[in-house]
C-alpha cells in the first residue's frame, strides 16, 4: 500500500519535471531559430562517419590534377564542388583504402573544368572524358563490372548534370550519358519529370565561396528594410536576342511587371554591397536562368533572406533533408505577374517562421562547402544522402556475365577516345 | 514572308544558341522577280520599322495569327513576344500532347520538346515562351501598405531578438523658457522624443511661470509630460543662465524622487540634437553613464573676418569639439575629454542674444545619463558612491555637472563604444536680443502691408496702379482696432492724393504704411 503511494508520488513528480522541461524546450523555440526536419526526418545533423565507406579510385592526374593546373579558375566558379568533394574525400574518415569493404566508389574526374576565356565551362569534351574514365576503372578494377556502376557515384555539377550540355534542348536530346544509367549522380540540376534528373540522384547546392560571404556579414540587428531584392539579368541579349527563351520569359516578366514598383529593388547592376543588401532584404528572388538552379538560393539562405523560387518543377538541394516549402516561397512561372499580391498576402506569422528556420545555423552550414570541411556542411549532407541509400538492394549486384549497359550507345562523337 | 522567316532562321543559327540547320537555298543570289519583290518588300518593312522604332512585323503576325495563339496567355494577360515564324504556334499545340519522336521533323524549330524521350514528357515546355505582363503593371497601393506593415513587423521582431531586452523607460529632463527660439528648439526635441521606441516621461521645467505657449507646444506631442515651473525668470547673461538651468534640472530630479519614477534619466536640453541610437545605447547603462557630446560652438558667428580668424584658431586648437569620456586601449575609463574653449573665450557671447559664439561649460549635463534609482530617497541597492540630491544642492551653489553626484569618478560607465561614437550634439542658439516674435507664432492682428500684392514685390520699382494701395489701406482700417493713429494718417493720405501727383504720393503712402 505504501509502495503504491510512493509510486504515485514518483509518477506525479516525473510528470511535473517532464512538463517543465517541455515548457522550457518550447520556450527555446520562440528564440531565434527553429529545428529543421525534412521528409527524411531530422537528418540535417546526422553524422555520416561510421555509416558508410567510400573508396576513391586513383585515376591518372590527367583526369583531375592536370586539368586543374591548366585552369585554376575551376576552384572559384560555381561548379567547384567536384574538386572540393574530391579533396574532402581523400582525407575524410569515411574513406577506406580497402575496396572490398566499400559501400560506395568515387571516381574523381573533373568534367566541368574546360573553361572558355570568359570562365564558362564547355561541355563538349566531358562525355568523352567520362567515358574514358569509366573505361579505365572498369578495366583496372573489377568493381565496376560487378555492378555496372550501381554502387558508384559521380559528381556532375554542370548546368544539366550528366546530359553534358548547356542548352536545354540539346541536353534533352542527348539525355544522361548511357554509361551512367545505373550510377548515382550528385548534381546541382534538379527538375521533376526531366530527362537529365534520374531517380535516386542527390541534388546539391552550387558552390559559393564561404569566406567571401562571411566577410560581408553585417550585424543582425540591422533592420530589414528592402521588401524584394534581385540583381541579375532579365534579358540575355547576347544569347537570346528576341527574348522569350531565357528563363522561359519569367525574368523578363518580373522586370516588365515590377520595374516601377518601389517594393521591388530589382536591377541588372551588380553593386559592391550585393551581399550586404541581401541581408537587408526580406525576400530574395531566385528565378531560373538558362537552368533552373542558381547560386542565389545559397546566398539567400546564408543571409537569412527568404528565397522566392520561380522555377516550375524544380528540385532543390537535399530535398529530402530540408523542407523547402516551409522555408521558401514557391511561385509558378505563370503567376509571376501576381508576384506582389502573392508576397504581400503571406501571413506575418508564416514569414516570421520562415525567418526563424533560415536562422538555424545547421541550415546555413548545409549549403556551404567550407575548406577545411566542418561538420554538417554540404559534404556531410552528400554523404548522409549516400548513407540513406544504403544498404544496396539486390538489383545492384549483377549475376556474373550479366550485362545491362550498352557501351556503344549515344552520339557518335562521344565514342571517340579522350 | 518566307524570306523573312528564312532570314530569321539564319540569324538565329548565327547566334550562340542557334541549332537549326541552315537552308542552303538562301545562299544563291537568285534574281527572279519574286525574290526582287520580296527584297523590296523587306526593305520597305525595314524602313517602316526604322521610322516606327520597333519591328512591326511581329505585331502583324501576332494579329494575323492570334487565333492560333498559344495557351500560355490567359484571359487577363498579354504576351509581348509574338511569333516571327508562322509555323511556331502549330508546334506549340502539338507539344502539349506526348510527342515522343526523337527527331525534329519541323524545320528550323527551336522547340524540341518533341525530342523528349520515353518517360513522361515534362509539363514544363522547352523553347520560346511569352513574357506575361498584366494589363496594369503598376503597384497597388493597398498591397504597398500591406508590405510596409510586414516590413514593420519583421523589424519589430528583429528588435525583439537582437535589440535591447527588457527596455527601461526613459525620463527626459528639459529646462526651457519662453523666447523666440523656444518653438524651434522644443519642436526638435519633441520630435526626437516622439520617435523613441521606449516608454518615455518628459519632464519640462519652465523658468518663470507655466505658460500657455509652452503648454500648447507640449500638448501636440502626445507624450507623457510633466510640466512644472521654476520660480525665477531666466537671466540675460549666459553664465547666469547656465547656473539657473542646473538648478532647474535639480528641481526636476527632486520631482523624480518624489514621484519615484523608474527609468533612465537623460538631460535633453531644448536646443540639443539627439540621435535615435543614443536611446538604444543608454539602455545599456547600469547606474551612471557618460556619452560623448559633440559641441557645435560656431553658432551665431558673423562677418567674414570673424570666421577667418576663427578658422585659424581652430587649426591651432586641433582639439576635437567633443566632450565625453576618454578610455584607454582596454576600454576602461581613464579620463575626460573636453572642448578647449580657451581660444574662443574673448570672443564668446556674454548675454543671450549676443551675436557671438556661445561656449559650453567644462562638462555639460547633456553628456550624462543616470539610473533614476540613484536619486530616490531610499532604494535598496543604492551604491555607496552616490551622494544625496539635497546634500549636493546644499553643498554647491552651482552644480556644474552631474559628476558632483558621484564621490569617485571612476564608477562612471562610458557608453557609445567608450565615447568614440558621438550621438548627441550641444548647441546654444538664440535670437538676437532685439528680436520680437508674435505670441505663439500666431500673427494676430494681421500684418500691415509692406508691399501691395498686385505687382512685383520690389519696393524700388515705381508703382503702376494708383488705387490698390488706397484700397489696401481701407481694408486694414477695418481690421485694425489698435492702430487708431494710422487710420487717421491714411485718411489724410487719401485726401492728399487728390491734389498731388500720383507717383510721389504712392511712394510716400507706401513708405508710411511700411513704417507702421
Amino acid at each position: 500500500m505504501r509502495n503504491w503511494r510512493w509510486g504515485l508520488i514518483g509518477i506525479v513528480f516525473l510528470a511535473f519535471v517532464i512538463r517543465t522541461e517541455a515548457w522550457k524546450f518550447s520556450k527555446a523555440q520562440h528564440e531565434h531559430t527553429e529545428r529543421i526536419s525534412g521528409s527524411a526526418g531530422d537528418v540535417l545533423e546526422d553524422d555520416p562517419v561510421g555509416r558508410l565507406k567510400v573508396f576513391v579510385y586513383e585515376l591518372p592526374s590527367k583526369y583531375n590534377k592536370k586539368i586543374l593546373q591548366k585552369d585554376p579558375r575551376c576552384l572559384t566558379h560555381m561548379f567547384a564542388a567536384e574538386i572540393y568533394m574530391h579533396r574532402f574525400l581523400l582525407s575524410s574518415p569515411v574513406r577506406t583504402l580497402n575496396p572490398e569493404e566499400a559501400d560506395w566508389f568515387y571516381t574523381p574526374v573533373y568534367t566541368t573544368c574546360d573553361l572558355t576565356p570568359n570562365g564558362l565551362p564547355l561541355p563538349f569534351k566531358s562525355p568523352r572524358m567520362m567515358r574514358s574514365a569509366i573505361q579505365l576503372i572498369s578495366s583496372n578494377w573489377p568493381y565496376w563490372n560487378r555492378t555496372e556502376g550501381a554502387d558508384h557515384f559521380f559528381i556532375v555539377p554542370h548546368d544539366f548534370g550528366a546530359c553534358f550540355h548547356y542548352q536545354e534542348e540539346k541536353a534533352i536530346e542527348r539525355g544522361i550519358l548511357p554509361l551512367l544509367q545505373r550510377a548515382t549522380l550528385v548534381q546541382t540540376f534538379g527538375q521533376r519529370n526531366h530527362v537529365c534528373l534520374k531517380d535516386g540522384s542527390i541534388t546539391i547546392p552550387p558552390y559559393a565561396p564561404p569566406q567571401k560571404m562571411q566577410a560581408h556579414l553585417i550585424p543582425p540587428n540591422t533592420p530589414r528594410s528592402i521588401f524584394v531584392y534581385f540583381r541579375g539579368l532579365f534579358y540575355d541579349v547576347g544569347n537570346d536576342p528576341e527574348g522569350g527563351y531565357y528563363a522561359r520569359g519569367a525574368r523578363a516578366s518580373v522586370w516588365e511587371n515590377f520595374k516601377d514598383n518601389p517594393l521591388f529593388d530589382i536591377s541588372t547592376e551588380h553593386p559592391t554591397t550585393y551581399y550586404e543588401d541581401m541581408q537587408r532584404a526580406i525576400f530574395c528572388l531566385c528565378p531560373l536562368g538558362w537552368a533552373p538552379w542558381s547560386p542565389r538560393l545559397v546566398e539567400a539562405v546564408i543571409f537569412g533572406c527568404i528565397p522566392v523560387i520561380i522555377a516550375d518543377d524544380i528540385v532543390l538541394p537535399f530535398a529530402d533533408a530540408i523542407p523547402w516549402e516551409e522555408i521558401g516561397v514557391f511561385v509558378a512561372e505563370k503567376d509571376v505577374p501576381k508576384l506582389d499580391t502573392i508576397l504581400t498576402s503571406i501571413p506575418t506569422e508564416v514569414i516570421l517562421r520562415k525567418q526563424r528556420l533560415l536562422a538555424n545555423p545547421s541550415m546555413k552550414q548545409a549549403m556551404l562547402f567550407p575548406q577545411p570541411a566542418q561538420s554538417r556542411d554540404a559534404f556531410h549532407q552528400i554523404l548522409n544522402g549516400l548513407a540513406r541509400k544504403l544498404p544496396h538492394d539486390r538489383s545492384t549486384f549483377l549475376k556474373p556475365g550479366e550485362k545491362i549497359l550498352n557501351w556503344t550507345a549515344g552520339p557518335v562523337g562521344d565514342l571517340k577516345p579522350w | 514572308m518566307k524570306l523573312t522567316a528564312l532570314q530569321q532562321q539564319s540569324r538565329r543559327s548565327n547566334s550562340f544558341r542557334g541549332s537549326s540547320p541552315l537552308d542552303s537555298s538562301m545562299d544563291g543570289a537568285i534574281k527572279s522577280p519574286v525574290t526582287i519583290f520580296w527584297l523590296v518588300l523587306h526593305g520597305l518593312c525595314c524602313l517602316i520599322s526604322l521610322v516606327l522604332g520597333f519591328r512591326f512585323s511581329r505585331l502583324v503576325f501576332f494579329l494575323l495569327f492570334s487565333n492560333t495563339s498559344n495557351t500560355m496567355t490567359s484571359n487577363n494577360l498579354y504576351s509581348t513576344s509574338s511569333f516571327g515564324n508562322p509555323s511556331e504556334p502549330l508546334a506549340f499545340q502539338s507539344t502539349l500532347g506526348a510527342v515522343t519522336s526523337t527527331s525534329t521533323s519541323l524545320p528550323a524549330m527551336n522547340l524540341t520538346t518533341a525530342a523528349a524521350s520515353g518517360t513522361s514528357s515534362s509539363r514544363v515546355v522547352v523553347g520560346r515562351h511569352g513574357i506575361l505582363i498584366r494589363p496594369w503593371p503598376h503597384p497597388n497601393p493597398a498591397e504597398v501598405m500591406m508590405a510596409h506593415r510586414l516590413i514593420e513587423r519583421v523589424q519589430r521582431e528583429q528588435r525583439m531578438q537582437y535589440g535591447v531586452k527588457n527596455p527601461r523607460a526613459v525620463i527626459a529632463i528639459t529646462p526651457t523658457y519662453v523666447r523666440t527660439f523656444q518653438t524651434l528648439h522644443l519642436t526638435g526635441v519633441m520630435h526626437s522624443l516622439m520617435n523613441v521606441p521606449y516608454d518615455l516621461v518628459w519632464i519640462v521645467v519652465e523658468a518663470g511661470a507655466v505658460t500657455n505657449e509652452t503648454a500648447s507646444l507640449l500638448a501636440k506631442s502626445g507624450l507623457t509630460t510633466i510640466h512644472v515651473e521654476y520660480g525665477k525668470k531666466m537671466p540675460i547673461l549666459w553664465e547666469d543662465r547656465h547656473k539657473l538651468e542646473a538648478k532647474m534640472r535639480l528641481h526636476a530630479l527632486r520631482l523624480v524622487r518624489e514621484k519615484k519614477l523608474d527609468g533612465i534619466v537623460i538631460f535633453a536640453d531644448d536646443s540639443n540634437m539627439l540621435s535615435m541610437e543614443l536611446f538604444d545605447e543608454i539602455q545599456n547603462v547600469n547606474q551612471f553613464g557618460a556619452v560623448s557630446v559633440g559641441i557645435l560652438a560656431h553658432s551665431g558667428g558673423d562677418g567674414e573676418d570673424e570666421t577667418a580668424v576663427v578658422q585659424k584658431e581652430e587649426e591651432k586648437n586641433s582639439g576635437l569639439p567633443v566632450q565625453g569620456p576618454a578610455c584607454n586601449s582596454s576600454n576602461h575609463l581613464v579620463g575626460w575629454q573636453t572642448f578647449n574653449s580657451a581660444t574662443f573665450m574673448e570672443r564668446s557671447a556674454r548675454y543671450v542674444g549676443d551675436r557671438a559664439i556661445v561656449l559650453p561649460r567644462k562638462m555639460e549635463w547633456a553628456g550624462f545619463v543616470l539610473n533614476s534609482r540613484l536619486v530616490w530617497r531610499d532604494a535598496e541597492d543604492k551604491p555607496d558612491w552616490v551622494r544625496d540630491l539635497d546634500e549636493v544642492a546644499a553643498d554647491e551653489e552651482d552644480v556644474e555637472s552631474p559628476l558632483s553626484f558621484v564621490k569617485d569618478a571612476s564608477v562612471v560607465e562610458p557608453l557609445g563604444s567608450c565615447g568614440r561614437k558621438v550621438m548627441i550634439w550641444w548647441l546654444r542658439v538664440e535670437a538676437r536680443a532685439d528680436s520680437k516674435f508674435p505670441a505663439g507664432w500666431v500673427i494676430n492682428p494681421p500684418l500691415d502691408v509692406t508691399v501691395p500684392a498686385k505687382r512685383t514685390p520690389w519696393p524700388d520699382a515705381p508703382p503702376e496702379l494708383p488705387l490698390p494701395a488706397g484700397e489696401m489701406a481701407v481694408v486694414l482700417q477695418e481690421n485694425a482696432e489698435k492702430h487708431a493713429t494710422k487710420t487717421r494718417s491714411t485718411r489724410k493720405r487719401r485726401s492728399k492724393r487728390k491734389h498731388a501727383t500720383r507717383t510721389i504720393d504712392e511712394r510716400v503712402s507706401t513708405r508710411h504704411a511700411g513704417e507702421n
